[in-house]
């Protein structure tokens, strides 16, 4: 019979004993983290083909959706249990929280070596994203902390069939917003269908939209001036962005549930031609082609309510995948994202996934579709590549002010005071 | 030394039964209730460390934070609308399905599905209802000639209103179940004695039914009153919030957590803790006034 102070002793001591264990030994297999329910299957053939190669055994791990990813991705970097790679969803400064507290491994090194081979593939916008330069906002360590597997490109949908049987040239998707609305509104006469219709229940393409707008209005030097706090949102520049939301509204183009529908949702109304228009990211085209796959479509950028600086879309950098720093595998996980932004397996996956690439080269796989969202590589800009970033809090107030204009509920200038009176709280801060 | 080394065993055996209940109840439960307070004295994500700021979540939360009112008078107007609706057509539904002893089963059946189906279900099937283009509701309206009354339910300034009856839809099964089940309680002999000194049934209820049952009716408010404040899923799914108009307290704490503003979504965790507690205590002493006063409870 054990003492029972003794026998409480062994629990202690073998609990502490536990704790201290040695680090789980080196295994020839790398885990990668990820929520790319649309890949999966591309994904896993990428593995067995990289096995094949190398000898060296990769394991994908989906977990699904997105929104649970990201919280198993912060536990487990809070546990320490970060597998060898993963992505990173959300803001910058999310990224640059994890690199602060040193869980993702510089990759500057490897992007440097052989004059520079592996950076010089990616298109520059898209390495960006995962890029801290020198003296950020952040206060993240300047370099590289990931490598993109995609490009992702925010841009105007319309549906090429329900123009040419409005009698619309198809051809020639509207530049400006006066033309856009003219031909939403023709459309919807027409054809009894919506002439717009947005996942705006998500807030992120309200102020997607917006932000867009605003640099085409007032160019990015004021626009960055804004966030940094010298410009008010209550200039006339911000109110007369808002107000294309309601004129918008006016023209009654909007799908009537727009302000509580969730993207899967618009991606679903209009792949079944109930609306002429749509705002939407390069990820479109694989749903599209899952939903419909005879939907006659098209992107456009967007059209512009300015001639005073040119048009600038959001996009950047779609998934991009980190190595664990602490990971005992990083050099192979290196090796094998190398391999994965290579260009036969970038092609592999946009012929999977329809997606664009993240690197140069790749234009022979591409689909007419992908070729023409190509084009707006050039016009780029994205939050994670700005100098300063809003703070989440002012974002809300848009998002929501934006969705009480469209429903009708506040007018351009109440929103602007409003956006304005939170920016005042966060600066005080 | 023999006695204590017993009283050591004795000891130690009968917290070893309650060990793994109490290891569990101080992990899942005492654990993350401390650090929610802890953590509200902070700001920053919970990845690359927490800055200490004092009360400046409270202040912000409290004083300046027009959204999370407003999302308290979301949650008490549909608490409100759960409170006199909803219960009120639980409690007649309860009285009818009380007398009627054969088909009585089948009405709790029935009443009792949608607050078995999950919240999400619930949240989505109602917006394919109610969503306008080609919403169903307004469709059926049309085909019934009642195409005035098709509406934007889920678009415009009624949205509130119409995720608060939904909400009660959803809801009446659980407060028809506890009520039916507090009148079945109340002994058939008290009815049969106030049949024989003639009360009619207008009194029998207002001096039988309504004094015996007011515990249950008191624990029905109540429940309302939490899991009302607390809806948060169905509403997600219905609305997505509609622009603030429909955002719930547990809404924000959501997008609070996800905005990376740990410090705040606690602080928020930690008021609709409090005033739900002080809610329901209050709740409870009235109800306890209320029987004191009828002479259901001694004075």
């Amino acid at each position: 019979m054990i003492n029972p102070k003794n026998a409480a002793w062994i629990l202690i001591l073998s609990i502490l004993v536990g704790g201290c264990a040695p680090q789980k030994p080196k295994e020839n297999k790398i885990v990668v983290w990820h929520w790319l329910n649309d890949r999966k299957d591309a994904l896993n053939k990428l593995a067995v083909d990289y096995k094949a190669k190398t000898g060296t055994e990769v394991e994908f791990k989906l977990f699904s959706p997105a929104d649970i990813y990201s919280q198993k991705v912060i536990a487990a970097a809070r546990a320490g249990n970060l597998p060898d790679v993963f992505g990173i969803l959300g803001e910058k400064r999310t990224l640059g929280s994890f690199v602060k507290a040193g869980h993702i491994l510089d990759l500057t090194p490897y992007m440097q070596e052989n004059s520079a081979e592996w950076k010089q593939r990616f298109y520059p916008k898209t390495l960006e994203v995962v890029t801290f330069n020198p003296g950020n906002t952040f206060n993240a360590k300047e370099g590289i902390y990931g490598a993109p597997i995609d490009t992702t490109v925010i841009n105007f949908v319309y549906n090429k069939s329900l123009l040419k049987e409005t009698g619309i040239d198809a051809s020639n998707p509207p530049k400006t917003f006066d033309e856009f609305i003219d031909a939403a509104k023709k459309v919807k006469a027409k054809k009894n269908v919506s002439g717009f219709v947005c996942g705006w229940g998500e807030g992120w393409l309200l102020d997607c939209l917006a932000t867009e707008w605003a640099i085409n209005l007032m160019g990015e030097d004021k626009f960055f001036k804004t966030i940094k706090g010298d410009v008010p949102y209550t200039d006339k520049d911000w109110v007369e962005v808002f107000s294309y939301f309601s004129k918008m509204r006016d023209s009654g183009m909007l799908s009537p549930n727009i302000t509580t529908m969730i993207n899967k949702e618009s991606e679903d109304s209009f792949s079944k031609n109930q609306a002429a228009f749509s705002f939407n990211g390069t990820w479109a085209v694989n749903v599209y082609k899952q939903l419909n796959p005879n939907l006659d479509y098209g992107f456009f950028p967007l059209p512009k309510i300015s001639n005073n600086f040119p048009v600038k879309v959001w996009g950047g950098a779609g998934s991009s995948f980190m190595v664990n720093a602490h990971s005992p595998n990083k050099e192979e996980a290196v090796k094998f994202l190398k391999w994965l932004t290579e260009k036969e397996q970038q092609e592999f996956l946009v012929k999977e996934t329809n997606n664009l690439p993240s690197i140069k080269g790749c234009d022979a796989a591409l689909s007419p579709i992908l070729k023409t969202l190509l084009e707006s590589l050039t016009i780029l800009t994205h939050p994670n590549t700005w100098p300063y970033n809003e703070d989440s809090r002012v974002i809300e107030v848009m998002d929501k002010g934006l969705q009480q204009i469209v429903m009708g509920l506040k007018t351009p200038e109440e929103v602007a005071k409003d956006i304005q009176e939170v920016k005042k709280r966060v600066l005080a801060k | 030394m023999n006695s204590n080394t017993n009283t050591f065993t004795d000891k130690f055996k009968n917290f070893s039964f309650v060990l793994p209940a109490f290891l569990i109840f101080s992990i899942f439960y005492i654990y993350p209730f401390i650090y929610t307070f802890i953590l509200s004295f902070h700001r920053g994500d919970a990845i690359s460390g927490l800055e200490y700021v004092g009360l400046a979540n409270f202040k912000e939360v409290l004083f300046y934070d027009k959204d999370w009112w407003r999302s308290m008078y979301n949650a008490g107007f549909i608490t409100f609308w759960a409170l006199t609706f909803q219960n009120i057509l639980a409690f007649c539904l309860a009285l009818g399905v009380d007398r009627a002893t054969r088909t009585g089963k089948i009405y709790r059946v029935v009443f009792f599905i949608l607050p078995v189906l999950s919240e999400i279900i619930i949240g989505l099937l109602m917006r394919e209802i109610l969503i306008s283009d080609p919403g169903i509701l307004n469709q059926w309206l049309k085909n019934i000639g009642l195409g005035f009354i098709a509406n934007n339910w889920l678009g415009n300034n009624k949205v509130l209103l119409t995720t608060a009856l939904v909400h009660c839809w959803k809801g009446f099964g659980w407060a028809f179940v506890i009520l039916l089940a507090g009148l079945q309680t109340i002994p058939e002999q008290l009815y049969e004695a106030a049949r024989i000194d003639g009360a009619n049934s207008w009194q029998t209820f207002r001096k039988v039914t309504l004094p015996l049952l007011t515990p249950v009716i008191a624990m029905v408010l109540v429940l309302t009153i939490l899991g009302t404040m607390q809806a948060f899923a169905m509403i997600l799914a219905l609305t997505r919030g509609a622009g603030g108009l429909t955002e719930v307290p547990v809404m924000r704490i959501y997008n609070h957590l996800r905005g990376s503003q740990v410090g705040l979504a606690c602080v928020e965790g930690v008021v609709l803790g409090i005033m739900l507690i002080v809610i329901s205590f209050t709740m409870l002493e009235v109800s306890k006034r209320i029987r004191r006063k009828w002479g259901v409870l001694p004075s």
